[in-house]
């Protein structure tokens, strides 16, 4: 079987993305985005503008919503909630890492 | 064509209402759902739970399912006759497809992209993986091979599991976590529909030195005593190759030395740092000499590395 060549795209706040382009990206409407936002599960770089433009991690974020709202039958504000409450948990481990990075290891 | 046991999956019996079905598929769904779950096995587990619920919760579907009788999980079978025909539009193909995708195939039945005029657009499917890389992957950038079995759409619409390969140049700037967009390459889409995306999660295995905090890299530093007072100038390894460090006099354990942008690189912009934890060692065995050394330094010395007991003791007194 020939192996296909893929270049990657990192989802970083290096990489932008409209409204239109995570609508077409993630399955979601424009109204369950405009949502996400309204409940803060989901900041754009402008929020004062009228053409809001977003990081690219929120990218892993709203398909994460999507799955969620599709396996729970999750209303958009309870979407939101679980949303909030993952992102507190990954900030949590990132934390924990980077103190458990820092703790010396038993030396031998 | 292989059997699954949908009812057994969501642990409900075969007469199960359908209020029943939904909370049994709720509870598993919390228990393995791959957002919220941190068990490894808990994304496939789920696939098979959401594959069960997804049949088992239509009236329709849990029918055609029921009318496939009962066979062991695994066995081979085949459909009784005429069972297309009795609940979809006979056109089902049952060579080589999965129980996913005749029922993925029933849903469709009505509007199968291969069958129609070509009005509706249809995405291909995103792919999800998880990509495992060693720090120095992660450090120079790498290419993984991924083999992956995916749900894809014949001429006629049909769904079949086709095996697929693909190299995936990950470039240097991955750290633990983080994801990456590959554009088209999920599911082919159908009527001008675009082609999925394929997203990878990065996981990068744990080093037997350096431990990783985002883009730093954490490593103990060992220092014999006299080096920690004296200061020193120490060889130690990077990823990079290895570089000398000057340790200067009177360092403490815990104490932190920056090697500036020796950790990892970053996807745009600089690289993370690299830093030492000190750590003071004391011989195991000491040769006489050694000792006599030291004896001689603690006459020597007036250091007294107790104070704050001391003051403790004496107030408590």
């Amino acid at each position: 079987m020939e192996a296909e060549h893929v270049e990657a795209q990192w989802l970083t706040e290096e990489c932008e993305f409209s409204l239109h382009e995570l609508v077409e990206l993630s399955g979601s409407s424009v109204e369950e985005l405009r949502e996400l936002v309204e409940y803060g599960a989901i900041t754009p770089v402008n929020p004062e503008s009228s053409q809001w433009v977003f990081p690219g991690q929120c990218l892993p974020t709203i398909r994460a919503a999507c799955r969620l709202r599709v396996s729970f039958d999750l209303e958009p504000h309870g979407v939101a909630l679980v949303i909030s409450l993952l992102d507190r948990i990954h900030d949590l481990e990132a934390q924990m890492g980077s103190l458990r990075a820092q703790l010396p290891r038993r030396a031998r | 064509m292989k059997y699954k046991d949908y009812y057994a999956i969501l642990g409900v019996q075969r007469n199960a209402s359908s209020e029943e079905i939904k909370k049994a598929y709720r509870k598993l769904a919390h228990k393995y759902h791959p957002d919220v779950s941190k068990d490894p096995a808990g994304e496939e587990k789920f696939k098979e739970i959401a594959e069960a619920y997804e049949t088992l919760k239509s009236p329709e579907k849990r029918a055609a399912y029921d009318q496939l009788g009962t066979h062991p999980s695994g066995q081979d079978f085949q459909p009784p006759p005429d069972w297309g025909k009795q609940f979809g539009d006979g056109q089902f193909s049952f060579e080589g497809a999965d129980l996913a995708d005749l029922f993925a195939g029933l849903a469709a039945g009505r509007h199968r992209p291969g069958r129609q005029t070509g009005q509706f657009r249809m995405p291909g499917q995103d792919y999800e993986v998880t990509a495992h890389i060693s720090l120095k992957e992660a450090y120079r950038g790498t290419e993984v091979e991924l083999n992956l079995t995916v749900p894809e759409h014949d001429e006629e619409g049909f769904f079949r599991r086709v095996p697929r390969a693909f190299k995936v140049r990950i470039p240097k700037g991955a750290t633990n976590g983080q994801r990456l967009r590959l554009p088209g390459r999920g599911g082919k889409g159908f009527h001008g529909g675009r082609d999925g995306d394929m997203y990878l999660n990065i996981v990068v295995h744990p080093h037997s030195l350096f431990r990783v905090n985002g883009h730093d890299l954490y490593f103990d530093l060992p220092l014999a005593p006299w080096e920690a007072v004296l200061g020193a100038t120490v060889e130690v390894p990077t990823l990079g190759g290895p570089v000398q460090l000057k340790v200067p006099p009177n360092a403490r354990a815990g104490q932190q030395l920056r090697l500036a942008k020796r950790g990892l690189p970053r996807p745009h912009g600089a690289e993370g740092d690299l830093y030492a934890i000190v750590q003071i060692v004391v011989p195991a065995a000491t040769s006489e000499r050694e000792r006599e050394l030291f004896r001689e330094l603690a006459q020597g010395s007036t250091f007294n590395p107790r104070g704050r007991l001391q003051e403790e003791l004496n107030s408590g007194s």
